[in-house]
């Protein structure tokens, strides 16, 4: 690990202030899982670490019938949180698949958002990789890329975002609010958060450089009907291949406004617009349901040992769209 | 490691409501409470719970597997919850209360998960083990707590019943290379049936 320094602030203003006025390169710590995890590899190499974790953002409160997650929230608060498991399940149900609950317990809202691709190359310093050196190449365009994206990649990167919980919060139309340095705040709509690699991999998001989340903000929901699938090689602990978040209402024995969304298979979050457009006002079969499916893989491309990510994101659509369909709500 | 630079400096003198950690010399002074007793250590930022406890403390009885927090054999409570120690810098414990395996029970006096995984041989090599127990306690307060899991069919429902299969998925961040799970779901089981802790 390269040296840093480090310091603890309990305020964030402070918090920004300390990134804006560092001097070196600097990044915030929060529950350190992914971060030190890269400091360990020296992918990460920042001079000087600001840690997050004592800020006073580790709240989950409602307001005016919006619920409000403070940025330090610990991912397992957030699914262990009574309002969250009984209004958002599908936001719960995605915290819980994802890692152990050892990291559970110490990673943040904010820092779940902001991990980085678990993609072989990224973290095998020996090949080339646009993301962690831009220019590079890509060792995973030729490369055993079984993992990899099938929608939304370039030929720069075909990494795919590894949250669970971004998935769940691409369907809850979830905000992410920011505080800048100056103290300027703003708040990102979770679809215009991320971004797609194109021929900048490294940028993965809208964060501009200082820049802290505060909080999540969640919409009051759309109803009970929300699931989070996981498909996977292990049975826990293991990232997805291929996962589908689901929120659905229904209407005079159709389907009503309907948000799907999903993990494993793109750079970010992956928000299937056209999926939602083909369901909404259809009754809830199996037809409806396949041909939501086709219209969300429409644009796949596989790369070789991720074909079969084409068809499995299909039918894990359709056996969640309809396990959806039959929850009581 | 090198001094902080004058930039650092002046951030820190302009940032009155920030706290920022003693330095000296590039190393950090951490004051923590392990195992009930208190503990000041001067480190370099750069040392993980894991090392401070192994190398520092002396403390041996936590384990490093993997060192990128896939096995969970360094898995330690802080402030009651189970974490790995190896993915988290000593200095951002600062003010924590941690217990380690050696802080659950001793030979004379088993902590009850201790004896249950005696009793059950709930392992093989034993490497694994501390880091079994703690994971154990944390998960067995986790569920008192009222906590779902990935396989709990109402993440909503009040009253949640620790099966094995629930006890399987809330412990898969510990790995055993001997594979004595079926043994280390017999030891917590009974500790969890008997009602104790």
């Amino acid at each position: 690990m390269k040296p840093f320094t480090y310091e603890r602030v309990t305020d964030p203003q402070a918090a920004v202030l300390a990134a804006a006025s560092a001097g070196v390169p600097t990044k915030f710590i929060s529950g350190g899982t992914n971060l030190l995890d890269l400091m360990k590899l020296e992918i990460e190499q920042p001079a000087h670490l600001v840690d997050i974790s004592r800020l006073p953002l580790q709240r989950i409160e409602e307001i005016g019938g919006e619920l409000r997650i403070g940025s330090q929230a610990r991912n397992a608060d957030v699914a262990a949180d009574d309002r969250v498991r009984k209004r958002y399940p599908v936001l719960s149900q995605a915290l819980l698949s994802g890692a152990s609950a050892q990291l559970r317990n110490m990673a943040s809202t904010g820092g779940n958002l902001v991990q980085r691709t678990r993609c072989p190359y990224f973290y095998d310093t020996t090949t080339p990789c646009n993301k962690r050196l831009p220019g590079a190449g890509c060792a995973a365009l030729g490369g055993f890329n079984r993992i990899h994206a099938i929608l939304g990649a370039s030929d720069a990167c075909i990494a795919t975002h590894p949250s669970d919980m971004a998935v769940a919060l691409a369907v809850l139309d979830a905000r992410i609010e920011l505080l800048g340095t100056g103290g300027a705040t703003r708040s990102v709509p979770i679809l215009d958060f991320y971004l797609l690699p194109e021929t900048t991999p490294h940028i993965e998001n809208v964060l501009r450089p200082g820049e802290l989340i505060t909080a999540v903000v969640l919409p009051p929901p759309l109803g009970k009907r929300q699931l989070y699938r996981k498909v996977r090689d292990r049975a826990s602990y293991e990232f997805a291949l291929v996962s589908v978040a689901v929120v659905m209402a229904m209407a005079d024995g159709a389907v009503g406004e309907v948000r799907i969304a999903f993990g494993g298979i793109a750079h970010k979050p992956w928000r299937s617009l056209e999926a939602e457009a083909v369901l909404h006002g259809r009754p809830p079969t199996l037809a409806s349901f396949q041909a939501a499916a086709d219209a969300a893989l429409a644009r796949a491309i596989g790369r070789g040992h991720n074909d079969f990510k084409i068809d499995l994101a299909k039918r894990t659509l359709i056996a969640t769209l309809a396990r959806a369909a039959e929850v009581r709500s | 490691m090198p001094k902080s630079g004058s930039s650092v400096q002046r951030a820190r003198e302009a940032r009155p409501a920030g706290k920022a950690v003693d330095r000296t010399g590039g190393t950090v002074k951490v004051r923590f409470v392990i195992n009930r007793k208190p503990a000041e250590l001067t480190l370099d930022p750069r040392t993980t719970l894991l090392d401070a406890l192994r190398e520092h403390l002396r403390l041996s009885g936590t384990k490093k597997g993997c060192d990128h927090g896939q096995c969970g054999a360094c898995t330690v409570l802080v402030d009651g919850r189970r974490v790995n120690a190896c993915l988290s810098l000593a200095v951002q414990h600062a003010g924590d209360d941690i217990t380690t395996i050696e802080g659950l029970g001793t030979p004379e006096q088993l902590h009850p998960l201790q004896a249950a995984f005696l009793t059950h041989d709930g392992f093989q090599c034993g490497y694994c083990t501390p880091g079994q127990i703690c994971s154990a306690v944390g998960m067995l307060s986790e569920v008192r707590a009222g906590m779902p899991s990935h396989v709990t069919e109402d993440v909503g429902a009040d009253h949640i019943a620790l099966t094995d299969e629930e006890m399987r998925e809330r412990m898969s961040g510990n790995l055993c290379r001997c594979s004595a799970y079926p043994n280390i779901i017999a030891a917590i089981r009974s500790v969890a049936e008997g009602g104790t802790r």
